[in-house]
């Protein structure tokens, strides 16, 4: 049965249908939301190839960048005609070079002398991803289910005062504390997140919107509650930073003192399989996924599409504050200031679309991004390269997942493969035959 | 102008959507094409248009090879389709719709409004169209937006014309016209190509008939063919067009829809005082044109939309005020008239959608968790009873074509106990075997002993399933009438016209 192609898919008719004798007139009207909602879903759930690719292009780039700031290889390009084998070795060692400092620097140092100091840097690497594992999967939670979550620093900023505010002021033993510390943590979060719902839910409010104020607004409410002596403020000092967290609350290293790597880690490993249960086995993550794909047709099956949207950034916001938690807990226990986020809400939109909203595709981002943070800081320090290539990089692989769906959006173009040889844009859209 | 397809093939992928078509279109001739959904029709318009490429064969303008890359060319060369939804600018005079793409120009770039005017002006006199060139489009009604696109295209000196499924908007009394219209556009000696899968409309004006099944012209007809001989034609064998059913067997199960009165959010009265009942047993269809209240009335029977006022009880009990959910515990079963974006969700999987709205408990829901199991044994269940026709149940229902998603939300909405059942439109855009089916489950819904609701848009469909009809009109109820009402009557009830007296209750 050829039905694909003799019906192709029309733009939905408007709900509210038009008075009798009207009907027809509108359908060109609603096209514009239909072709931006499906590049949306383009950008967070295309296909593995381009996550991949989109990876290898951007570290490419990277090199080009690395050689062409590298001061050999512009010595010798000075005299490029008279003898190009000193450029081409210049270029190959300063690439190579670059490269495997941050391979040194995130992976395995070679340099070492026992396995033990060896393996130190992937620990370094597993130990950045950590934030970035539970952040990454809230923001994929909410594009499976059509929402986008730019309010990361102002959940982790409501987690880590929650967590924190536990952490040094109450006297507990031991588990109890920590777990009280991470569970007060996450619903603070999850609370934040939650006002960006209802406020969809209730109002329409966009979610995008709603949640980047709400950034600014828990920025400064960290800021208040930082500056002002006997809230957060650490007792008998005018700075802006909290006491250290009491020892019963903190997160304990894995393997020991010897490296950073603590309880943070197993606990987003926990969250990776909790997300994928979720959204693959469970009813609301069902009731997530089809909210997400089809509003209407969710509705239409009973499925209460506002208490769902809240319901998602709960889910969402728990999930971005457990990065939050592990920051105070885990990885700096000496107190926090504003800038406890450290710009993790933001990466995390970097890993959710590089994992391609999936919890297993987003470990997988976290840990690449981890020890790109942690290889970088190497490769600055021993070949002299800016630790800012590797923002270039992380930047450039967002444009690259996102640009083509993007690119298509804007000037119409039909998606390749789906009908070749053709000039114009989608007949689909045309003639809706 | 003589328009020939030679031999045209257009793969898409491993599927053959035209395979080597040949079709001669004279001038002074109605040719009418017919052919299933999906059966390779409007692939084949959209290569004459110049949409798709060919991957073979070859079309011919008067016996010359023409090759075109897009609606531009194939314009140009004389070729004017008129489409099933209109492509007009709501908001823009008919003659600024007629002129744009082709904007008459003075001196300076400014627009020739009045050159506009004077050509839609020629053509609507020519022709008897009776159109204001200063007529705002979205104020016109449907049958005269048509005849403003046929305008558009007969401003370009198009010679050769394509209807692409025109009536399916219109009223009977409106595809009257139209086909008074095409009649005259052929005698004047335009060559017209006629794309329907309606038999009587065919056997009305066409005088030729190539019929397309898979893809394939499997043969030609006459004019004179009978309805059972051209269907069979269509479908590769022949069709029982009417529903076999016998009388209806009256359960205690009762819907009553009293003084029912839905306003939409500009406070245009969109369902207005609508009273009926609707006893178990018995099929009740609400028929009219589109966008006369019957969309919404059959939202409001799950909820979708909240009434202002009056009430929907089912078996005494009141519905008004509880969500969609509180509709769904009640047993309602709903086929949205838009399948494929109220109905399914695309990209889930057959077996994903046959459960959408039975997320309630047992057995697809246990706790907090979905029953993997439960599920996938329900939907290969379901595939074989409904004969969906799917590579697997993990496919995403996007992929099938239009009979097979709509057989996927029957078998979801007819697979659980019902104490009502609403369907809109529910064979819209199906083929005619899936047709017969839909058809025979839905009476055999109503034998079970439940109070089922059609909404329909198509005589056809209303006369060969309704035990009682329902007509609507702006919001209104025009008149109830029984199954064997004639066409005729029907028609005029359509367009607002009341039955004599008497023949109202029913």
């Amino acid at each position: 049965m050829s039905a694909s192609d003799d019906r192709p898919a029309v733009p939905a008719e408007s709900p509210s249908v038009d008075p009798p004798g009207q009907g027809a007139a509108t359908h060109t009207t609603k096209e514009p939301e239909n072709r931006w909602s499906t590049a949306f879903r383009e950008i967070v759930g295309g296909s593995w190839g381009v996550s991949v690719g989109a990876v290898l292009l951007a570290i490419l780039a990277g090199s080009i960048l690395i050689v062409a700031t590298d001061e050999n290889v512009r010595a010798a390009a000075a005299y490029f005609f008279a003898r190009p084998g000193d450029m081409l070795s210049a270029i190959g060692s300063a690439a190579g070079d670059a490269y495997a400092a941050l391979f040194r620097g995130s992976v395995w140092n070679y340099r070492a002398d026992s396995f033990a100091d060896g393996i130190r840097p992937l620990m370094v690497s597993l130990n950045y991803a950590t934030p970035l594992i539970g952040s990454g999967l809230g923001l994929a939670v909410g594009f499976r289910a059509g929402l986008f979550n730019i309010g990361g620093q102002g959940q982790m900023i409501l987690a880590a005062i929650g967590a924190g505010w536990i952490g040094f002021s109450l006297q507990l033993p031991w588990p109890l504390h920590m777990l009280l510390a991470i569970v007060v943590g996450m619903i603070t979060g999850a609370l934040w997140a939650a006002i960006a719902g209802v406020l969809k839910a209730v109002t329409g409010a966009h979610e995008v919107i709603t949640t980047i104020m709400l950034n600014h607004i828990a920025f400064y409410l960290l800021f208040f509650l930082l500056a002002t002596p006997g809230l957060l403020q650490a007792p008998g000092s005018a700075n802006p930073k909290t006491p250290p967290m009491q020892s019963s609350a903190v997160m304990p290293k894995i393997f020991g003192s010897g490296y950073h790597l603590h309880l943070g880690f197993v606990l987003a490993l926990l969250a990776v399989a909790a997300t994928w249960w979720l959204m693959e086995r469970s009813k609301l993550g069902f009731t997530f996924r089809a909210v997400g794909e089809n509003p209407r047709a969710a509705r239409v099956a009973g499925i209460d599409v506002g208490r769902t949207t809240v319901w998602v950034m709960v889910v969402s916001g728990a999930l971005v504050a457990l990065a939050g938690v592990t920051q105070v807990l885990g990885t700096s226990t000496t107190g926090f200031s504003t800038d406890v986020d450290a710009g993790m809400g933001f990466d995390a939109i970097t890993v959710a679309l590089l994992g391609r909203s999936n919890p297993v595709g987003v470990l997988g981002a976290a840990i690449l991004f981890g020890a790109f943070r942690a290889g970088g800081a190497t490769m600055q320090a021993a070949e002299g390269i800016p630790i800012e290539i590797v923002t270039v990089i992380q930047s450039l692989i967002v444009l690259f997942i996102a640009a083509p769906p993007l690119v298509r959006a804007i000037f119409r173009l039909p998606k390749p493969g789906s009908a070749p040889r053709r000039k114009a844009g989608d007949p689909a859209k045309e003639v809706a035959a | 102008m003589k328009l020939e397809l030679r031999g045209i093939t257009k793969r898409f992928g491993s599927l053959v959507a035209n395979d080597q078509i040949d079709l001669v279109v004279n001038p002074g001739e109605i040719h009418c094409l017919l052919g299933e959904n999906g059966a390779g029709k409007s692939t084949l318009m959209n290569v004459l248009y110049g949409l798709y490429a060919a991957d073979e064969g070859e079309v011919l303008l008067d016996d010359e090879v023409v090759h075109f890359d897009g609606p531009g060319d194939a314009m140009e060369a004389g070729i004017g389709m008129v489409h099933q939804h209109f492509m007009l600018v709501p908001v823009f005079t008919v003659a600024e719709n007629v002129m744009l793409g082709h904007e008459p120009t003075r001196a300076g770039g400014r627009l020739d409004l009045e050159q506009a005017r004077a050509k839609v002006r020629e053509i609507a006199d020519r022709f008897g169209f009776h159109v204001d060139p200063d007529a705002i489009v979205e104020d016109l009604p449907v049958g005269v937006q048509q005849r403003v696109e046929i305008i558009k295209a007969l401003s370009r000196d198009a010679q050769v014309l394509v209807f692409d499924e025109p009536t399916a908007v219109l009223t009977p009394q409106e595809t009257d016209e139209l086909m008074a219209i095409m009649r005259q556009l052929r005698d004047d000696g335009a060559a017209i190509i006629f794309i329907t899968h309606k038999l009587r409309e065919v056997r009305e004006v066409a005088d030729r008939i190539t019929v397309i099944r898979r893809g394939k012209v499997v043969g030609e007809a006459e004019p004179t063919s009978t309805d059972a001989e051209l269907a069979s034609l269509m479908v590769g064998r022949s069709v029982e067009l009417v529903v076999a059913k016998g009388e209806p067997q009256f359960s205690d199960a009762l819907l009553e829809v009293e003084n029912l009165e839905i306003v939409d959010r500009d406070g245009l009265v969109l369902v207005d005082d609508v009273s009926f009942e609707v006893r178990g047993g018995e099929i009740l269809v609400v028929a009219g044109v589109q966008g006369n209240g019957q969309t919404e009335l059959a939202e409001s029977l799950l909820g979708l939309v909240e009434p202002s006022s009056g009430s929907i009880r089912l078996d005494g009990v009141e519905l008004v005020g509880r969500s969609v959910d509180g509709f769904l515990r009640e047993g309602i079963g709903f086929v949205p008239e838009d399948r494929s974006v109220d109905g399914l969700v695309g990209t889930f999987t057959v077996a994903e959608n046959l459960m959408l709205d039975r997320l309630d408990g047992p057995p697809f829901v246990k706790g907090a968790s979905l029953q993997i199991g439960a599920r996938d044994e329900f939907a290969r269940r379901a595939v074989e009873e409904f004969d969906i026709r799917t590579q697997s149940i993990h496919a995403p229902a996007g992929r099938l074509s239009g009979g097979n998603q709509q057989k996927v939300v029957l078998a979801r909405e007819l697979s659980r106990e019902l104490r009502l059942l609403v369907a809109s439109q529910p064979t819209r855009g199906v083929d005619v075997g899936s047709i017969e089916f839909i058809h025979e489950r839905i009476v055999a819904t109503r034998d079970a002993g439940v109070p089922v609701i059609v909404v329909a848009t198509e005589l056809d469909e209303a006369l060969a399933l309704a035990d009682r009809i329902l007509v609507m009109y702006r919001g209104r109820i025009v008149g109830i009438v029984p199954a064997d009402t004639p066409r005729d009557v029907l028609g005029l009830m359509m367009a607002g016209i009341a039955p004599e007296e008497g023949s109202k209750v029913a």
